[in-house]
Order: structure tokens, then C-alpha cells, then sequence
């Protein structure tokens, strides 16, 4: 899932400013998960513009809550139609795509992002997420042992451990696993030391280019919008 | 073959030493240019490191250059971290043209540790991959399959870590490199002469050139504060509790007698093909440590 944190308010508060009615929207999928901007999070956010609004000289602001299912699919907003016609401004509790499908499906609106969208990642403990992929569009998990070195090793390199690990740890964060050592250890485990002393070319940059689009190969009508 | 200077005196039999300079946070190059002079008739040859620690200093090709201008015989240390794979061939090249023909390749210390901790950092190819890159473009090639005009040929050499506490993955990279196209290794920083003993029992198979890194410690606040802090170093207790043992204002010379008790053992009992001494801000002590040792 995608994993992100929540502005301050302060920061929130200020990129609202100018406008007069404001549609906190929460997304009900990965912002609901990782606690960053679903229903319950756009309930505690209007308490806290509430609250701010009560501290501050700042004109008067009127909220309007609501979540959808999920922000980053047109399907989904057709239902915001109605209010939409109601604010002046959007607050999207969404990640970074939910904010742009949102600009997109409603172009007359300010959009503005409410989280700061971090990683694709994992609930490692309740309340501890971790990052586990970095979307390069070439995995190479089968020979890793499972472990991704791109995304959990902090200079992404492919050929090993670089001389900065100590403990275990990363030389970066001395709290984070050096993710070739699990790589070798799990490697090891699986009788597949082999793999680690392969050489392993330069990254693809290209594999797929950014802004990065898939298209489905069977079954698909070229629609107006996918072009 | 490139037949640097440093490349026919590894391939003799002698033992090599070999010494590094930082160069300045600054463009005043002028204690640079001091501590080079001082340095290069005493030594095989000079590494010039590459913002060492992921401190942004004056290049390490410019420091080179300034190594060629005086008479000395430079290694380029380049690191992955602030290039990609455009800017390091170019670099490559640029230095072969100027007769800068030795090249240490390294990853490069993670941004995090260095001054500029919200730089991007690039790490586009790795420590093998470098070597390999800079081996194909001795074949006329670049790395997107297009001609040079005008082949560079390079003296190679990387890093290994013969004391690090989880050492078989550190191996397996280090036949990697030499698979790649290393043919000398600048090991990290020795402190313990058993894990070299163990590590040239591994790696006297291979046929590469040794040199044991011989840190240059001045205080045991300096050695804990670069055990903590410092990626790739581990200085053993034994060491520190040498240092912390002598009076104030006298750590810089116990540190001169340990790395030359060290470098004297490594050449007595022919431990490995050399020693690369790393003075860290003390260039200007080298000579001493050689004369004691």
C-alpha cells in the first residue's frame, strides 16, 4: 500500500487560507490504512481546523467532511459532483495520485494536498510502516532472495554490501538492517549463495520512462482520455 | 597495460606504499600543494580522495592534476554517489587525457554521513559495475555501445574490507571487482594483523595486489568518534585502550608508532604486497611514519 503522514495543521491551515469553504476529503483505501487520511483522520482534522479557526483572526472557514472509496479512480468521484458545486477549495487527505485525479476530474477546483505522500510499504507493527518497494519497473526479487536492495538499501546498489556496514546496520541509520547482509543471510538459508555472486549490470532507467503509463495488452478499447 | 608509473611498480616485486590526500574545503589549494610535495618523492603513489566522508571538498581529479603538475604519481579515487554514468565516463576520459591513468572506483559513502545530507544521491552504477564500465570503455566503446574516439586504458583498483564483522558477503564482492577488471585493492583501515593474516590466506589465490590500509589515529577520542561515525572503520579495543593510555597531547605520536609498528610487521613478515597510508587532516606526518617504519 501507499504510505504516507499528515501535514501539521499549521501547514494545512495556511494553504486553506484563502478560501472560504473547504471540502476536507479523505480516501478510504491505503490513506485509511496507514492512518494518514481516512474518515476517522478527516474527522480529527476538521475538529483541528475548528480549533484553529477559534484561535485565529483569520476570516471564517466552513468545513465539509466526506471520503470516498478511493481518490486515484474517476469511478469514485462522480459521487463529490454535487458537493464539489458547494466549496471553493478541496483538501485532499488522498496521496499524491488521489490529489491529481481529483485536480483532473474536477479542473474548476483548487486541489490541495493534505498528506505528504512517503512510500509503498508495509505495517511492520501497529503504528511502524516500512518501505518495501520503489516502483522501478524491473523487479528483481527472484534473485535478491525476496529482499529488494533497490528500495532497502540506501544507495540502491546491486553487487553486495558496500564496506559501510557494521552490525548488520546501515552505515546511512544505524537502526536499519543493511539490506545485503539479509540478502545474503536469506540467500544462504535458501542454498542459493550462487545468485549473490553473480554480477548484476546497471539499472534500466528506461525501462519504463516518466512519467511511467502501462497499457493493458488484450481486451482494451483505446478510450478519448487514453490517448 | 597502461604503463602508469604506479602499474610497473605493482607489477615488480616491491613493496609498495601508497598515501592519500584530502584536498581542501576551499579553492586555496596551497597546504594541498604542500603536503604533495612532501609526499611524492616518499611514496609509489597518491590517492586523491573523492569528498571523503560525502564532504563536498575541491575534486579529486583536480586534485590529480595538481599531483601530475608537481611530479607525483596520482590515484584517482571516484566515487558513484554525485555522478552518473554520463558524468563518469567523462571524468574517465578527462583523466586519461591528462596522463591520470590509476583510478581507485568506489560506491562512495552514503550522502547521510556528510555535510550535504539533502544532496539527491546518485549511486546510478556501483563499485563493480564502475570497474566493469571503465574496463569496456578501454575496448572503444562507451557504455551506450557508441565509438570512442581515442580508447582510454586505466590502471584499476578498488576497495576491500578485510576486518569487517560480517566478512563472507564482503568476499564475494571482492572476486566480483577483480572479475570486474581490479588489480589492486586498497583495503580499509587495518587494526588487527590477524584478520589481514586471514584475509591474504583468502587472497593470495587471486592475482591482485594487496595494499593494507593503515589508518593514522591521533587521539582514542578521534578512533571511538570514527568507529561511530565513520563508514567502513572498526578500530579494535586493543588500539584504543594503546591510545587512551599515553598523556595528553601525545596521541598523535602514539598513533605515528602504532600505523609504523603495523607497516613494519606487514613488510618483515611480506603480510601482503604493500600498505596505503591514510593520515586523515595529518598528511603532513607520512614521512615520519615511513622513516620509523
Amino acid at each position: 500500500m501507499i504510505v504516507a503522514e499528515q501535514k501539521p495543521v499549521e501547514e494545512i491551515w495556511r494553504v486553506i487560507a484563502p478560501y472560504e469553504r473547504v471540502l476536507l476529503l479523505g480516501c478510504g483505501t491505503c490513506m485509511t490504512v496507514c492512518g494518514a487520511g481516512g474518515e476517522r483522520e478527516v474527522s480529527f482534522l476538521n475538529g483541528a481546523l475548528r480549533v484553529a479557526q477559534a484561535k485565529s483572526s483569520d476570516g471564517i472557514h466552513s468545513f465539509l467532511e466526506y471520503t470516498v472509496k478511493r481518490q486515484c479512480d474517476f469511478e469514485f468521484l462522480d459521487l463529490l459532483a454535487d458537493k464539489v458545486n458547494e466549496v471553493d477549495a478541496i483538501l485532499s487527505l488522498g496521496c499524491g495520485i488521489g490529489v491529481q485525479v481529483v485536480a483532473e476530474r474536477f479542473p474548476d477546483m483548487p486541489v490541495l494536498p493534505g498528506v505528504n505522500t512517503s512510500f509503498m510499504g508495509m505495517a511492520k507493527e501497529w503504528g511502524v510502516w516500512d518501505e518495501r518497494c520503489a516502483a522501478c519497473g524491473d523487479c528483481r526479487l527472484a534473485e535478491t532472495a525476496g529482499i529488494c536492495p533497490i528500495t532497502r538499501c540506501t544507495k540502491g546498489i546491486l553487487n553486495g554490501p558496500c564496506a559501510g556496514t557494521k552490525n548488520g546496520k546501515c552505515e546511512a541509520n544505524k537502526d536499519m538492517d543493511c539490506a545485503w547482509i539479509l540478502i545474503y543471510k536469506r540467500l544462504e538459508r535458501l542454498q542459493q549463495l550462487e545468485k549473490m555472486r553473480r554480477y548484476y549490470p546497471p539499472r534500466n532507467f528506461r525501462v519504463i520512462p516518466r512519467p511511467r503509463r502501462i497499457v493493458m495488452k488484450a481486451d482494451v478499447e483505446p478510450g478519448e482520455d487514453n490517448d | 597495460m597502461t604503463n602508469s608509473l604506479f602499474e610497473e611498480k605493482l607489477n615488480s616485486d616491491g613493496f609498495l606504499v601508497t598515501t592519500e590526500i584530502g584536498p581542501p574545503k576551499g579553492a586555496d589549494v596551497s597546504e594541498m600543494v604542500h603536503h604533495i610535495d612532501l609526499l611524492k618523492d616518499k611514496v609509489d603513489a597518491i590517492n586523491v580522495t573523492d569528498h571523503q566522508s560525502s564532504v563536498m571538498r575541491f575534486p579529486s581529479l583536480g586534485g590529480c592534476l595538481l599531483v601530475k603538475e608537481r611530479g607525483g604519481e596520482p590515484i584517482l579515487q571516484i566515487t558513484c554517489r554525485d555522478r552518473n554514468r554520463l558524468a563518469l565516463q567523462a571524468d574517465l576520459l578527462l583523466a586519461y587525457s591528462r596522463d591520470i591513468k590509476n583510478v581507485l572506483c568506489l560506491t562512495g559513502d552514503s550522502v547521510d554521513v556528510g555535510d550535504h545530507k539533502e544532496a539527491k544521491p546518485v549511486f546510478d552504477l556501483d563499485s563493480v559495475q564502475l570497474l566493469k564500465m571503465a574496463r569496456e570503455m578501454e575496448s572503444g566503446k562507451d557504455m551506450g555501445g557508441n565509438e570512442l574516439k581515442g580508447a582510454p586504458q586505466f590502471c584499476l583498483g578498488a576497495s576491500v574490507h578485510p576486518e569487517a564483522d560480517f566478512i563472507e558477503p564482503q568476499l564475494v564482492k571482492f572476486e566480483k571487482k577483480i572479475t570486474a577488471g581490479a588489480q589492486f585493492f586498497q583495503t580499509q583501515g587495518i587494526f588487527d594483523l590477524e584478520s589481514l593474516r586471514r584475509f591474504m590466506q583468502y587472497a593470495s589465490q587471486f592475482n591482485v595486489k594487496i595494499l593494507a590500509g593503515i589508518i593514522v589515529l591521533a587521539s582514542a577520542r578521534m578512533a571511538r568518534y570514527m568507529n561511530d561515525n565513520v563508514p567502513g572503520i572498526i578500530v579494535s579495543q586493543a588500539t584504543i585502550d594503546e591510545l587512551a593510555n599515553v598523556e595528553k597531547g601525545k596521541g598523535l605520536q602514539k598513533g605515528i608508532e602504532i600505523a609504523s609498528r603495523l607497516i613494519k610487521t606487514i613488510r618483515e613478515e611480506n603480510l601482503c604486497h604493500g600498505v596505503h597510508i591514510m593520515a586523515v587532516g595529518n598528511e603532513g606526518i607520512v614521512p615520519d611514519i615511513l622513516e620509523t617504519a
